[in-house]
């Protein structure tokens, strides 16, 4: 009786194993079904580079899309990068770890905040706050922008970017660190040149995996970006990245013809695309941690 | 010699601002969305349903929302569970270490892991569609729970890893099976990791908009059965917060509060459950 | 024995991990151009002396320091020392060497660079200069540009020596600087160390006592944190005057 358990137990546990496997091949391939019919009608290169956007006239060009994920996604990373890699440093090689025990749970609560909140903070302070900036820069702008966009996707980065690198620093060998201290270096001069140089392979993995997290975020961008179908000019203008477009059509989604299958489209190409620079990431996360032997 | 310590402060300065910007956006969120949803907050607010539709009706609360949330997330939890945690001591358990099957579905966990929730929701859609379903809590449930599996796995995950080999061996010298050793032995030793990785699922499942907006649908109703759309907070945000009217924005309001000092609990609770129950733990 | 100028001397030397004691109120003269080698058995705090002699130990955790080491007369715990200053004057051999994540080229001049060398000629020099003083020139001329971690791990500890003598310190300290290695480049160093007594004053700690037979002029003994006993290396191992230190040279204790 209790081996027979045993066996039915190991059974139907061996059958779950096999599930995520299946269901990211099912995952593939389910939306890999649903592109085919629009597929069949246009090639895909010129869907992704056509940027006529009029679902009614049976037009789906992604491109605009595409360039306003670029733009949001190149905004965030440029003001979440330094950032956060600055925080890591600061944490790893310079903090006392009274701050240091403080301040990890707070980046953890962070990266816990849904992506809808960050989406009211953006609405309800980084939308008017650009809308005041912009007549700086001799622009108009409603605040709905790409700007306001990065500005929000930075913040819900920095978790990830911060985990990582300290994950990488921590990696490396206090030893290392002292080597460089004893000759008379500065804390500075060695982090830049030892522990950023020995963790390099490790912070661009970190930076690969804010840009995938970044690509695929949804909700808040798409509460502030504006969501216009046009490539954006300028940080000030609004943009409309590839997941807002799958997201804010959801009602008319089966009404028009092939509109589903355009949408499907897109979120298989997200889907290609970030797990592209995931496995990059892991790639760079393995090197790193065979250079560090 | 001067020059290289204003070096060195220069640096230290930029790196003290960088990290006071990071927690300062932090503490400036949680702020902005209590501030703005606390007086928004009341009774009638958190116990009625919206009264003459979510988008125009100026009266009415979000009850539709909460209920259809805690439906929402605790439905695909408890499914997410039954999925993750026999596949999790299957790895640890039953697989060699470095067996095949093992490493591919590590792997899968990761890259299911990186999938932005967004094509989760996209793929729900096409399930729905597939099995003829029409927008529903049971959608939503399979979805979200598609959505927490990885997070949950990969928690527990990490956790059943730092069994000891010789307490599993302890139990095997008593003629236990590997069964009644994963059952009575290290699920007990790792319980409180294993209901940390529970909470952290919930909580990235209760406040997921992208993947239930295709999938659980909205509606005004408390949902009675499954086969009804469901209402939830983040799409209660999303919705109301786009509307002219200064009384339904209200309710978006509210509706963020609420599901922050949801948030904010459910990870201090992590912390102090994997925190506390460690005592009771044989390292 | 007054007559030796001292440029390292300790004076009331406690340290605290917490509230952990592990050094108790040590005074110490080190004297100058001979090898002084600290002995004791493991956890008797020699690690931790060492380090406090070039203020490595601000670098941990919850680490108090109190008393005076003074280098050249100046506390290095005053309030207005320049830590990178009295570091540049000590060169550290760790347990495994610890070369920098860059050439073989690069590790030596990495110090030089640092202090304001950028001569490419005089960068030259100082490479081959040290890499000759630690005896590894012959072996890398030919691949001065290759990461220095294709070394062998005997020959890294050479580069690391050579890293730590191109900053020009007056003081050598080696913190079981051959615990790492097989004999024979243990040997190679310990030779070097002997040959390098002439210029420097070399600090060594080590754990084996037949290492410290062979290079020693000085010896300090540490146990439990305390310091026993210290004195002219003959003195000390011919006739030991405390029974602790007697116990530890034949083995009793360890």
């Amino acid at each position: 009786m209790r081996l027979l358990k045993e066996k039915a137990g190991r059974t139907v546990m061996f059958i779950l194993t096999v599930l995520p496997t299946l269901l990211l091949v099912l995952m593939f391939f389910g939306l890999f079904r649903k592109s085919r019919a629009i597929l069949a009608l246009k090639s895909f290169g010129g869907l992704l580079f056509s940027s006529g956007w009029h679902p009614l006239r049976g037009e789906f060009g992604l491109f605009p899309f595409l360039i306003g994920t670029l733009w949001v996604t190149a905004v965030a990373l440029v003001i979440a990068v330094p950032i956060s890699l600055l925080m890591a440093v600061y944490l790893s090689e310079y903090a006392p770890r009274g701050f240091r025990d403080f301040a990890k749970p707070l980046i953890d609560l962070l990266s816990g905040i849904p992506s809808v909140i960050f989406g009211v903070w953006g609405v309800l302070v980084i939308v008017p706050l650009v809308g005041r900036i912009a007549p700086l820069f001799g622009r108009y702008s409603s605040g709905y922008s790409v700007l306001a966009g990065g500005i929000v996707l930075a913040v819900m980065i920095f978790p990830t970017i911060i985990h990582v690198a300290l994950e990488v620093f921590s990696a490396i060998p206090f030893p290392l660190r002292e080597a460089s201290l004893s000759l008379g270096a500065t804390r500075w001069e060695t982090t830049r040149h030892v522990v950023l140089r020995k963790g390099s392979q490790g912070i661009i993995a970190a930076c690969v995996l804010g840009l995938s997290r970044a690509l695929g975020e949804t909700m808040a961008v798409l509460m502030v970006v504006g969501n216009v179908p046009a490539a954006p000019k300028s940080v000030f203008d609004a943009g409309y990245p590839l997941p807002a477009l799958i997201a804010n059509n959801y009602g008319e989604i089966l009404s028009v013809p092939l509109y589903d299958s355009a949408l499907m489209l897109a979120a298989l190409v997200l889907f290609i695309v970030v797990q592209t620079f995931n496995i990059l990431a892991r790639w760079f996360l393995v090197r790193a941690e065979r250079r560090a032997e | 010699m001067n020059k290289r310590r204003l070096v060195e402060r220069f640096w230290k300065a930029l790196m003290i601002a960088s990290t006071a910007v990071v927690i300062g956006c932090l503490l400036f969120i949680v702020v902005t969305v209590i501030w703005k949803g606390l007086p928004a907050l009341s009774l009638s607010m958190i116990t009625r349903i919206p009264k003459g539709g979510y988008y125009l009706g100026k009266e009415g609360g979000i009850l539709n929302a909460i209920l259809g949330s805690l439906y929402l997330a605790l439905g695909a939890t408890a499914l997410a569970c039954v999925l993750s945690l026999p596949v999790v001591i299957f790895l640890n358990v039953y697989c060699r270490k470095r067996s095949r099957l093992a490493e591919l579905t590590r792997f899968s966990f990761d890259v299911l892991w990186g999938i932005p929730s967004i094509v989760y929701g996209a793929f729900g859609f096409v399930l729905m569609v597939y099995f003829g379903m029409r927008t529903s809590l049971l959608a939503g449930i399979v979805t979200v729970a598609l959505l927490e599996v990885p997070i949950m796995s990969r928690a527990i995950d990490e956790v059943i890893k730092l069994v000891p080999r010789e307490l599993k061996e302890a139990s095997y010298s008593l003629g236990a099976t590997r069964l009644e050793t994963s059952l009575k032995v290290i699920i007990r030793q790792c319980l409180p990791g294993i209901l940390t990785g529970i909470l952290i699922a919930f909580g990235r499942g209760i406040g997921d908009a992208a993947s239930v907006l295709f999938t659980a649908g909205f509606t005004d109703r408390i949902p009675t059965s499954l086969g009804q759309p469901a209402a939830t907070l983040p799409l209660a945000i999303f919705f109301q917060l786009g509307t002219p009217f200064p009384e339904v924005r209200q309710r978006a309001y509210a509706s963020a509060a609420i599901l922050t000092i949801l948030i904010l609990f459910i990870s201090v609770l992590a912390r102090v459950l994997s925190r506390r129950y460690t005592k009771h733990v044989i390292r | 024995m007054n007559d030796v100028r001292s440029h390292l001397s300790i004076r009331n030397l406690n340290v605290f991990y917490g509230d952990l004691q592990v050094l108790k109120n040590i005074s110490l003269d080190i004297p100058d151009r001979k090898i002084s080698v600290i002995i004791g058995p493991s956890g008797c705090g020699k690690t931790t002396l060492l380090k406090s002699m070039n203020r490595l130990l601000d670098h941990v955790d919850e680490v108090r320091v109190d008393g005076e080491v003074l280098v050249d007369g100046e506390d290095i715990y005053g309030p207005n020392v320049e830590v990178t200053r009295i570091r540049k004057k000590m060169g550290l051999l760790s347990q495994k060497p610890q070369v920098l994540p860059m050439s073989i080229y690069d590790n030596i001049a990495y110090g030089p660079r640092i202090h304001g060398h950028r001569d490419r000629k005089r960068l030259d020099f100082i490479v081959r200069n040290y890499l000759s003083a630690a005896g590894l020139w012959e072996e890398v001329k030919d691949r001065l540009h290759h990461p220095a971690s294709r070394l062998s791990v005997g020959q890294q500890q050479r580069l690391c020596l050579a890293r730590g003598l191109a900053v020009e310190p007056e003081i050598i300290l080696g913190d079981e600087p051959t615990s790492a290695l097989d004999p024979q480049s243990s040997q190679r160093i310990e030779r070097r160390l002997v040959e390098l007594k002439k210029d420097y004053t070399v600090v060594v700690v080590t754990h084996i006592l037949r290492q410290a037979r062979r290079i020693a002029d000085y010896i300090v003994f540490l146990y439990l944190g305390e310091l026993v006993e210290h004195g002219p290396a003959q003195d000390v191992f011919a006739n030991p005057r405390d029974p602790r230190t007697r116990a530890y040279l034949t083995g009793e204790i360890s």
